[in-house]
């Protein structure tokens, strides 16, 4: 019985110690690494926000004047997102957020939206989604030009109504195929656009601010 | 070369391929094969956490419980997958954000733990390496022939996105196999890897049967020639 006491405890013994042995593997590798992902992230980041705000129009920091904004029912966030604010000279010229169709044909398709202060669509760009490849995925432009078509709209153009797709009644294209994703994605985009008109004020003029 | 690495060798490219004939770790495989760079990024991953837990392993061997040796693999394995995810998101971060959601998916390819236990765990340490080596481009091998086929047939290109590995230079290796060509989706979905699959090991069946036959009616020619020469 003590022999195997004995034995069990030496196991756990050995154990541990390869525990602590591939813990600090990972915490070394963490902390040569860290900076450097840290960095990537914000590039990676800032050239999908110039993709729709272009470089030139802005130039403050835009990746540290934010706001976070809390889980909005418009946009169908379930998380506090973060809003990214574009100036020039201090001016407010656009804005940068996320917006979630929660009804794609497989499931959720996230969306990065520009909107210029005037109110008109700087582009979208798809973040997320799981949609069917060779189908619903036309929403990637590397597949079609479709999302681009929306850069330069706004609820004026096309009229309210008309921001569905042509199936329904619409302005939009649908995809062969697939009807569902482009009427989750020009829904979303539609709500983007209302939310950003009953919030521009706040979105543009609330202070600095990082949630806890 | 003594014949233990001949061996190997031949184990991980042909013989015993872990993903032709052990069939081992075909969640990565099936669902990162479907062009020919997803392929090769997996595998380059693969390989190299291959060889370090072989070698890691075949390091520790003699301190190894054999009560515990599967959860000191298991760490050992996923620490090594941490290590390299961390590392790929810091200096391959464009192709990181493609295959990073199968990054983490290599700890549960079973060909590791496998080859830890079935040769790491008992071979010194060089020949560890040379296994882990071996069974890594042998799996590679196939990633990207089935990323190859799957590749042509769903969208008719070749090393499409060739940029996110090799850099910008790349941009232009991409190899339009079929011109204005309307894609095949079932090639590029799920059930497509494993019709693939089933192919590339089919093949490789036929061939190892016509190498058996090969042989066998050389053997018996010479038997014949040998007896015909026995006065009777």
């Amino acid at each position: 019985m003590n022999t195997l006491q004995h034995h069990v405890i030496s196991i756990g013994l050995i154990l541990a110690a390869f525990a602590i042995g591939s813990s600090s593997l990972v915490v070394v590798t963490e902390k040569a690494t860290r900076q450097k992902i840290i960095d990537n992230e914000r590039q990676t980041l800032l050239k999908a926000i110039n993709i729709l705000v272009p470089k030139k129009y802005y130039n403050n920091d835009i990746l540290a004047d934010t706001i976070e904004i809390p889980p909005e029912q418009q946009l169908a966030t379930s998380k506090p997102s973060t809003v990214y604010r574009a100036r020039l000279d201090g001016n407010p010229i656009a804005v940068v957020f996320t917006s979630i169709a929660p009804d794609g044909y497989s499931g959720k398709i996230k969306l990065l939206i520009g909107v210029y202060n005037n109110g008109d669509l700087a582009g979208v760009r798809v973040i997320q989604h799981k949609e069917t490849p060779g189908l619903g995925d036309k929403i990637e432009p590397r597949k079609s030009d479709w999302i681009n078509k929306f850069s330069g709209l706004s609820l004026n153009e096309p009229i309210s109504t008309q921001w569905q797709v042509k199936k329904d009644g619409g302005y939009f294209d649908q995809f062969t195929g697939a009807t569902i994703t482009p009427r989750a994605v020009i829904r979303a985009i539609k709500n983007a656009l209302l939310y950003f008109k009953a919030h521009q004020d706040t979105l543009f003029h609330q202070q600095f601010e990082k949630a806890p | 070369m003594t014949p233990l690495y001949k061996s190997i060798i031949r184990d991980g490219l042909w013989k015993n391929n872990p993903a032709l004939v052990q069939l081992l770790g075909l969640c990565p495989l099936l669902a990162v094969s479907n062009t020919v760079i997803n392929g090769l990024g997996l595998g380059l991953a693969t390989i190299l956490t291959l060889v370090a837990s072989n070698g890691i392993i075949s390091l520790c061997r003699h301190h190894i419980p054999d009560e515990a040796r599967l959860p000191v693999f298991v760490l050992i394995i996923a620490s090594i997958v941490t290590a390299i995810e961390l590392s790929m998101s810091a200096w391959f971060h464009e192709l990181y954000l493609i295959l990073g959601i199968f990054i983490p998916l290599i700890v549960t390819n079973c060909a590791i733990t496998g080859r830890a236990e079935a040769f790491a765990a008992r071979n010194p340490v060089g020949p560890a390496i040379v296994d882990g080596f071996m069974m890594g481009i042998g799996f590679t091998a196939v990633l990207v022939l089935l990323g190859a086929m799957r590749e042509i047939l769903g969208q008719g290109t070749l090393f499409s996105e060739a940029h996110l590995m090799f850099g910008e230079i790349a941009r232009h290796f991409t190899i339009i196999v079929i011109d204005d060509y309307r894609g095949f989706l079932i090639a590029l979905l799920p059930p497509g890897a494993f019709i693939g699959l089933g192919l590339i090991v089919a093949l490789k069946n036929v061939l190892d049967a016509r190498q058996v036959t090969h042989n066998v009616s050389a053997t018996t020619t010479l038997a014949e020639k040998h007896s015909s020469q026995v006065p009777n």
